[in-house]
């Protein structure tokens, strides 16, 4: 509906139904309707004229523009529109004429009328002001309107001149600017209203006769008229509202033809009176009368008022009268409908509260379903302007709260000072207490009304004034009603008892006081009853009890009658029922009579089905009298008697108490120990005294003051709080009373809110005093006979508040939710069960719900609001009460996709790995921005491995057993990495930043404050420089190329040399050697014959130094003669895998420097002698001698390796001898040669310096004794403190990363029987077989395996099982054996070269000392020089750890005498002596023996991976292997083993000459521990017999493995190349 | 890959280190270099640079003016990582040794345009009263074992600071195809090109 419209319709019907309104608005209007009648007379020259139309017209044409024809607008514009456009109408007779005059000049009245009406209203002079966009829209309705008529003139009156269209035109163009406001007529309209002949046709409109008629009716009653005008206003606009859209084509049509016209117009006045006018008609002013109420409700209805029903009604808002009455005025013209008011006639102001729904309509737009509405829209942040001045420290854990005790007082109920007075006047207080209670209540009066308000409600039902609702429902609502009153009345009569025995009892309790003062002759108490008693009108109440009692009687006998119905309707079934069965009974009876008759043998066995049916009795009918009589008892029991005086109890403290010199003894016993009496009262909060009150004695009246508040400031949520009441008597001592709890406040109640209150308490001691005092617990009687005993307890009660106190910036100091779980739940308890529903489920709410029906809990009751709402909520079953408790419950909101399809995306997969580190992933880079861009096999190793997490890969590693040991070290290393990976990123200071270290006097070299102060002074080129320290970098700023290994190669020592090919057939003299031999090797027992063979200045041999490292290659100049000298320095470029310079990439680097020694021969290829003279032409060739291999990580962790290595040389090394003749010629010093085997000296470092990782700085747990690890960690910093530089161990970390103390690793376990079995006579070859053993297993760093994290130690049954450990293990078990061998034998924590710190073994034979290396198996002596081993730390024994203490710790200068304490500072002393510590390794050592068939499978596999290897890094020679050689190989290679590599070169020389003739040979075995395949070739690779490329070169290999017990393998190889001699 | 679209996107950074404010020092000179993620390669220009020795002006400003260019290109196809300059100021102290002044780090702007940028310098505190006299004492202040420290958040804990100073870095920022790959990172009208644009002839 158009809003305009609906005004009209207002305005209308305040027209109908306020004619005040009118009143005021027609007097107001009537001067200027008058003035506008003469106005539009003047230019018309007044209709009396008669002047036919058409002169009319013509005369009128020029003056459109007057203003002062406007107002007439609305009528001209209504005029044409109901005026037929045939021109024959102008022919109208003057009657007509004027008639219609009249009738303009009504329209205009009721027009103008209405618009003073709207003025009235609108104060402003400016009703363009008040417009809103809908109105603007109707001005130009109006506009169009006038339009759409012009156009109709133009087309159907062809008599219309040129100007007129002309002068239409111009109106038109000028009409859009002017805005003309609503019902102002717009030039045209003026125009056409006086152009146009105004003839009524019946047929045309339906007012205008009627208007017509009365005008001819009754024509100077205007006044009569009123009414119609706007209605036909009213139509009239819905008929342009029809006709707009037509308006607007017309519009446009026509646009463009009006632009040549200017017309000159005077500027726009609005009077305004107009104005007013206008709005009047437009606007509605509610009236603020008020509204009768009938007119509110429907026909016939009497208002309901709900509050004397007694049902809830809540509080209506204040809104004032006036108001009230402007909106009650408007609903009612506005929507004829009576929905907003209520029953009462009001209108509706408070929420229905039995409504289930929402009242506010669902705000639904227009193609949206709730859906739409509902889902998530994103947002950009809003940048959220904090304010802080209002923050509270809410984060803040120490804010400190505060709880505010006021303890105003005690008040003692019973007291063992109590004399009997004392007692019944407690009592009267307390029955008094109890009156006031009740008084104030007033349950009786509440439930009368209520039971009045039942009967009158059954009344009104009863009264068939309403016959919309239907009889049954009527019945229902009776009915229950009904059982209401009955109810009800019974409560009501109960509490009118109970109030009347009340006053009964005070009264007798008052007369019991009154007879004991009287008795004792004095008083006591303060204490006085006076009774008031208030005259009632003994008329009326009589009646009013009588009209009560009548209506219980009725009440009741209705109730009985209907119970007597209801007995007889049971009466009249059951006598039926009764009746039946006896009939049949009868029949029955006689049928059995027949069939006696017929079978007289047949008994009458029959029984009765049941017992004989009683015939029922008729139940009584109710006798009237009896029932009245009842009643009538029961009124006079429980009710006052009509007439009687209302007695109201005054309890007064205005009586004197008898002075004490007045009283018997006794009672001045009593009251003088009253006096010695005090109270205090202690504060515990949470079970800790906290505060007490000031000590106050005790009262006559046993009432003691406090007023005192403790503010408790308090950090936890309170859980207990209690007050302990103490008494003290005289200055013996003090007792405790009672304990009294005090409830912990809620939240809400804080300081200056919190209510006194009182809590009770009593105590069950047990006193008896000498004097009146009836004592407590003891019994006593008020009797003379001492009968009616009563005991009583010390009882009373504290009047107290606690409250939350309020900070200065008025916030509660209370403490935040969180610590509040307990407290809070402790105070849920104690609410009551309806207030706590729902928030944690405490009741069963179908439960609930049935309680709630049954009880008929008032729905309109706000109290009850939420437990309806529950109830609505749980019984309509449309909330899903989940039972599972989500935490995030809004993580899926701020999903953007799924997990599945998040979990699909390749790009976020990968991102996940890299953060995690995966390995694979560590060092992505650059992630592809799409998914289509990276691809699956990216991720194929990562899943492979995983895949293969559980599948042991045989393919890598040929043995089983060490593919299971592989995986599972694999394992172990993941599991062991992910838990330190969190470690490593705790940083330290030193990480982070570079400082200089404090100048510290106690610390070694330059340390002293004065020294480095005098370095500032020292010359900066100093003529004898000093190594300075390098700095170190740390791994993070790297990258490919920055890292650099240095080797300097400086000499080398005993290189063999070639023997000359020429000599056959040596014998060289074979000895046995035993230790001493070793130990003090002299060079006898070579023969000095070969030094005959070489002819003195022939070169020995020409070595150079290859070093290769990560495949990079270089090497040395060749220097010439068995003692070369390079002093080069080479440099390979280190590559981390991945790119990874982290430390922990680093440290897990397992490449090797490969230093490798060739002799370089040139051998002479020409064949032809002829061709010598011009040319030469050689050939060089390369024989690998021997190598020394340094891990890198060795180099890494050392940061440099400077020392002479011994090198690897292989034990048969055919064509080269070692030539020791000539050294002792040259009378080199003897103490080099006191040892066999070649040496080389290197310095090999890392350049720049990389920080090593450090070992995690994280304790781990430990299952030793406490004391015991203090104990270590104090042994160390001693240690530490004296020697830095010495290692010393106290605790290890086992496998399982727990702490283990070090000597339970050190017990005496069996070595292999084989081993003992091998040479069983010779202990010395037992122990180098037992090392030897040891050595062959393989050597695995702990800081590969574990990188950076710690040293592990595993135990030696680990340690076979696993087949790989580092130097400890090897010790740990070597020092084993050896000990179970019977020896004496220590674990040396000391550093060697290259290893750095490691672990040896040293045993003591009968007179010296043998220090073991347990990775390689070799033995020296103690004062052996070339003993790797560089410094001791300390020794451990199986029972105590020795730290060096002596000055020096190389070994050649140390006294291994552990005995001594000033050399050796032992943990375990006679101050901590040893606790017999149990060892962490097995009872005894399994050895499975190893298969044979396996290892010779092996050994074929290995061999032909390896020549396969070979000939792969041969590509572009051919390989051929020569198959006697390889034989021959062969079967020497189990005699090396069995040898251990010694001594055997010549035999196998002389056998392989013998076998194979004249072939030039080089060839050497390899013996290495086996672990894996890869080694082995590398190994092979790094002699680079490979590299060999001489045309017809032969290759012999072979591969022997000796398998020792617990699948411990040595494997020999054995590689040569053969180029035959022409 | 034309067809495709884009597969990385371009990060050009040009701008200067303008200048800095340190009201106690003098004769001041600068370096920088940039920390980026796994995700980020330079393509062009330079990552790093060491600056001239400025010293104070002697206006009341008393700026120290390096007006040091910056100039380099970042592709990545994440902005995880988004580079950050890691500035540190160096000069003498009393008795000639060069000392570190000052360490800060910004993130290069995420949106194009021209930015200024002003970063507080600080630098790491001696562990104890007698470090930091010997520490001045011999010209060895504490310093980060790598500037580039002071752009990860992880270990800071365990350090302490004090504040120094300010430097003012000017940054103009160039981004291609952020918008293509899903990163809206400006104004919506400064990233006007949409719809495959020819390549230019960048380095891949």
């Amino acid at each position: 509906m158009n809003p305009k419209e609906e005004k009209v319709k207002i305005i209308t019907e305040e027209f109908i139904e306020n004619d005040k309104d009118a009143g005021v608005g027609r007097q107001k209007k009537t001067p200027k309707v008058a003035r506008q009648k003469r106005k539009k007379r003047l230019p018309t020259t007044g209709p009396e004229e008669m002047v036919p139309e058409n002169l009319h017209f013509n005369q009128q044409g020029p003056v459109p523009e007057d203003s002062d024809t406007r107002p007439l607008s609305m009528t001209s514009r209504r005029g044409p529109r109901s005026l037929p456009p045939i021109p024959s109408a102008s022919r109208t007779g003057f009657a007509e004429f004027s008639m219609r005059e009249r009738m303009r000049e009504k329209l205009q009245a009721a027009r103008s009328k209405a618009e003073s009406t709207l003025l009235q209203e609108i104060p402003t002079p400016r009703p363009r002001r008040l417009q809103s966009p809908s109105e603007k829209e109707m001005e130009t309705e109006f506009g169009t309107e006038a339009d759409e008529e012009v156009q109709r003139t133009q087309k159907e009156d062809d008599s219309q001149s040129y100007s007129r269209v002309k002068f239409c035109d111009s109106v038109r163009k000028i009409k859009p600017k002017p805005v003309v406001p609503p019902g102002f007529p717009s030039a045209e309209e003026a125009y056409n209203f006086f152009t146009f002949n105004f003839d009524p046709e019946p047929e045309e409109s339906e007012e205008k006769p009627k208007a017509k008629n009365r005008d001819g009716m009754n024509q100077e009653e205007e006044e009569g008229e009123e009414e119609e005008p706007p209605v036909q206003e009213h139509k009239m606009d819905e008929e342009e509202l029809l006709s707009a859209k037509d308006d607007e084509d017309f519009l446009l049509g026509l646009d463009h033809a009006a632009e040549d016209f200017v017309v000159v117009r005077p500027a726009d006045y609005e009077s305004v009176h107009v104005r007013l006018q206008m709005e009047k008609e437009l606007l509605f002013v509610p009236s603020r009368l008020t509204v009768p109420t009938y007119k509110k409700l429907p026909e016939n209805v009497q208002p309901r008022f709900l509050e004397d029903e007694g049902l809830y009604a809540g509080a209506r808002p204040e809104v004032p009268r006036a108001c009230q009455n402007i909106m009650e005025n408007r609903l009612l013209t506005q929507e004829p409908g009576r929905k907003w008011f209520g029953d009462d006639g009001k209108i509706l102001a408070l929420p229905n509260p039995t409504k289930g729904f929402p009242s506010r309509p669902p705000v639904l737009t227009r193609e949206q379903d709730i859906k739409a509405e509902l889902e998530t829209l994103y947002k950009k942040a809003v940048k959220y302007v904090h304010r802080s001045q209002h923050m509270i420290g809410s984060g803040d854990p120490s804010g400190n709260f505060q709880l505010d005790i006021d303890i105003s007082g005690l008040i003692f109920t019973h007291h063992p000072c109590f004399s009997r007075e004392h007692v019944l006047a407690a009592k009267l207080a307390q029955l008094y207490d109890q009156y006031l209670a009740r008084h104030q209540r007033n349950k009786a009066k509440f439930l009368t009304d209520k039971l009045q308000a039942l009967r009158n409600a059954v009344q009104t039902e009863l009264n068939p004034a309403k016959p919309h609702k239907s009889l049954d429902t009527t019945q229902k609502a009776i009915n229950e009603y009904k059982s209401e009153i009955r109810q009800t009345r019974k409560l009501r009569d109960a509490e009118q008892e109970k109030d009347r025995t009340l006053l009964k009892t005070i009264i007798k309790v008052w007369k019991e006081m009154k007879s004991l003062r009287e008795f004792q002759r004095f008083t006591n108490t303060p204490l006085k009853l006076v009774l008031r008693k208030e005259k009632v009108d003994q008329k009326t109440d009589e009646e009013a009890y009588e009209a009560e009692i009548q209506a219980e009687i009725s009440e009741l006998l209705e109730e009985l009658m209907e119970e007597y119905e209801r007995k007889m309707e049971g009466y009249r079934a059951s006598y039926q029922q009764w009746k039946a069965w006896k009939k049949a009974q009868r029949a029955k009876k006689k049928k059995k009579k027949q069939a006696v008759e017929e079978h007289p043998d047949e008994e009458m066995e029959e029984p009765y089905p049941g017992e004989e049916p009683v015939k029922p009795v008729p139940p009584e009918p109710t006798d009237r009298a009896l029932v009245e009589q009842q009643v009538r008892e029961r009124a006079a029991w429980s009710r006052r008697r009509p007439g009687e005086p209302t007695l109201v109890p005054e309890l007064s403290l205005a009586g004197s108490v008898t002075p004490n010199e007045q009283c018997p003894r006794a009672e001045v016993l009593r009251r003088e120990d009253v006096k010695r009496r005090s109270i205090y009262l202690k504060v515990i909060f949470n079970d800790k005294e906290v505060s007490r009150t000031d000590s106050r004695p005790l009262g006559a009246d046993f009432r003691v003051h406090f007023g005192q508040i403790f503010n408790l400031q308090i950090f936890n949520w309170p859980e207990s709080l209690t007050l302990q009441v103490y008494e003290t008597i005289g200055h013996s001592g003090t007792t405790l009373l009672a304990e009294v709890f005090l409830p912990i406040p809620e939240t809400t109640i804080v300081t200056g809110r919190a209510p006194i209150e009182e809590v009770e308490f009593s105590s069950n001691q047990h006193v008896t005093l000498d004097h009146e005092g009836v004592g407590s617990g003891v019994p006593f009687s008020f009797e003379a006979d001492g009968s009616n005993q009563l005991i009583l307890m010390t009882s009373g009660k504290v009047s107290n508040g606690v409250a939350w106190a309020i900070g200065e910036n008025g916030i509660p100091l209370i403490p935040p939710l969180s610590q509040q779980n307990i407290g809070f739940r402790s105070a849920l308890k104690r609410a009551d069960a309806i207030s706590s529903i729902g928030t944690s489920g405490l009741t069963d709410l179908k439960k609930l719900a049935k309680w709630a029906a049954e009880s008929k809990l008032d729905p309109n009751d706000p109290n009850n609001a939420p437990l309806m709402q529950l109830i609505s909520v749980a019984t309509s079953g449309e909330s899903y009460v989940p039972d599972f408790f989500r935490l995030e419950q809004l993580q899926q909101e701020f999903n953007f996709v799924s997990d599945e399809e998040l979990n699909r995306s390749k790009r976020f997969r990968l991102l996940c790995l890299r953060s995690q580190e995966v390995p694979e992933f560590r060092n992505y880079k650059q992630i592809p921005a799409y998914d289509r861009e990276i691809m699956e096999k990216v991720f194929q190793d990562y899943e492979k491995r995983l895949r293969d997490r559980n599948v042991i890969e045989t393919k890598d590693h040929i043995d089983t057993h060490r593919a299971i040991v592989a995986k599972y070290l694999q394992q172990v290393r993941e599991s062991v990495i992910n838990r330190f990976l969190i470690a490593k990123h705790h940083f330290l200071l030193s990480d982070l930043i570079v400082e200089e270290e404090v100048p510290n006097i106690s610390s070694e070299g330059s340390g002293i404050l004065g020294l480095s102060l005098f370095k500032l002074a020292e010359q900066k080129r100093p003529l004898r420089p000093r190594r300075k320290g390098r700095k170190k970098v740390t791994a993070q700023n790297l990258s490919d190329g920055d890292i650099k290994v240095l080797v300097n190669i400086i000499r080398a020592y005993d290189i063999p040399v070639r023997k000359p090919t020429a000599s056959k057939f040596q014998q060289p003299s074979r000895s046995s050697r035993t230790f001493s031999e070793k130990r003090a090797a002299s060079p006898t027992t070579h023969s000095p014959t070969h030094s005959t063979d070489y002819p003195l200045g022939q070169v020995l041999v020409r070595p150079f130094v290859e070093v290769s490292f990560q495949r990079t290659i270089c090497h040395t100049t060749t220097a010439e003669g068995p003692n070369p000298s390079w002093n080069e320095e080479l440099e390979l470029p280190f590559r981390a895998p991945n790119g990874d310079y982290s430390t922990t990439s680093l440290q897990s680097v397992r490449d090797d420097v490969f230093i490798n020694i060739f002799d370089e021969v040139l051998n002479d290829v020409l064949e032809d002698d002829r061709e010598r003279g011009r040319g030469i032409h050689t050939h060089i060739e390369r024989h690998w001698l021997g190598s020394v291999k340094i891990p890198f990580s060795t180099i890494y962790f050392q940061a440099k390796i400077d020392g002479t290595f011994k090198i690897d040389i292989p034990p048969v090394l055919l064509g080269y001898s070692k030539e020791r003749n000539l050294i002792i010629e040259r009378s080199f010093d003897s103490v080099r040669s006191l040892s066999e085997g070649s040496y080389i000296t290197l310095f090999i470092t890392i350049e720049p310096q990389l920080v090593p990782g450090e070992s995690v700085r994280e304790k781990f747990d430990s299952q030793e004794d406490e004391k015991l690890l203090q104990a270590t960690a104090k042994f160390q910093t001693e240690c530490a403190l004296k020697f830095p530089h010495r290692q010393c161990l106290t605790t290890v970390t086992d496998i399982s990363g727990k702490t283990v103390f070090v000597t339970r690793y050190l017990k005496p376990l069996n070595p292999p029987r084989e081993l003992l079995d091998a040479c069983p006579n010779s202990p010395q070859a037992m122990e180098e077989l037992v090392a030897r053993y040891v050595s062959l297993i393989p050597f695995l760093p702990d800081t590969v395996s574990f990188a950076g994290i710690c040293d592990m130690w595993s135990t030696s049954d680990q340690f076979l099982d696993l087949l790989a450990g580092d130097e400890e293990e090897h010790a740990v078990l070597l020092c084993n054996y050896f000990l179970s061998l019977g020896k004496k034998a220590w674990l040396m924590m000391g550093s060697a070269i290259p290893e750095g710190p490691t672990a040896y073994v040293l045993t003591r034979e009968q007179s010296h000392y043998l220090i073991w290396n347990p990775c390689t198996g070799h033995f020296y002596g103690q004062f052996d020089t070339f003993c790797p081993l560089k410094s001791v730390g300390c020794l451990i024994g199986p029972d105590n750890i020795w730290f060096n203490i002596q000055r020096y710790d190389s070994p050649l200068r140390i006294n291994f005498d552990v005995t001594k304490p000033k050399l050796w500072k032992s943990f375990f002393s006679r101050s901590l002596p040893y606790p017999g510590l149990s060892s962490v390794q097995p009872e005894e050592l399994i050895y499975q023996r190893t298969d044979k068939a396996a290892a010779a499978e092996l050994q074929d596999r290995i061999e032909k991976i390896l020549k396969e290897k070979i000939m792969d890094w041969r590509p572009r020679h051919l390989t051929r292997w020569n198959r006697y050689c390889t034989s021959a190989l062969r079967h020497f290679l189990p005699v090396l083993e069995r040898n251990q590599g010694e001594d055997i070169e010549d035999d196998h020389r002389a056998e392989l000459l013998k076998q194979l003739g004249d072939y030039r040979f080089s060839g050497f075995p390899l013996h290495m521990p086996y672990s894996e395949l890869k080694p082995l070739i590398e190994a092979v690779y790094s002699t680079g017999v490979h590299n060999i490329d001489v045309p017809n070169v032969e290759f012999a290999l072979a591969v022997y493995i000796h398998p020792y017990p617990k699948n411990v393998l040595s494997v020999w190889i054995y590689v040569a190349s053969l180029i035959r001699n022409r | 890959m034309a067809a495709a679209g884009p597969s990385v996107f371009l990060l050009m950074v040009n701008g200067q280190v303008e200048s800095a404010q340190f009201p106690e020092y003098d004769d001041l000179y600068c370096k920088y270099c940039f920390v980026y993620g796994q995700d980020w390669a330079p393509t062009a220009g330079l990552e790093e640079g060491i600056s001239q020795i400025t010293s104070k002006s002697q206006d009341v400003r008393r700026a120290l003016v390096w007006n040091f260019p910056i100039d380099v290109t970042f592709k990545s196809t994440n902005p995880y990582g988004w580079p950050q300059i890691v500035l540190s100021v160096y000069g003498p102290d009393v008795f000639g040794n060069d000392v570190v002044r000052g360490y800060g780090a910004v993130h290069v702007p995420f949106s194009p345009g021209r930015h200024k940028r002003t970063v507080p310098m600080f630098v790491p505190e001696s562990t104890s009263k007698l470090q930091k006299f010997t520490s001045w004492f011999m010209g060895r202040r504490p310093e980060y074992t790598d500037p580039k420290v002071v752009a990860q958040g992880e270990g800071r804990e365990v350090t302490r600071v004090r504040s120094q100073g300010f430097v003012t870095l000017l940054f103009n920022v160039v981004t291609k195809d952020m918008r293509k790959l899903g990163y809206d990172t400006g104004p919506p009208d400064t990233q006007g090109a949409s719809g495959p644009s020819p390549q230019q002839g960048l380095p891949p």
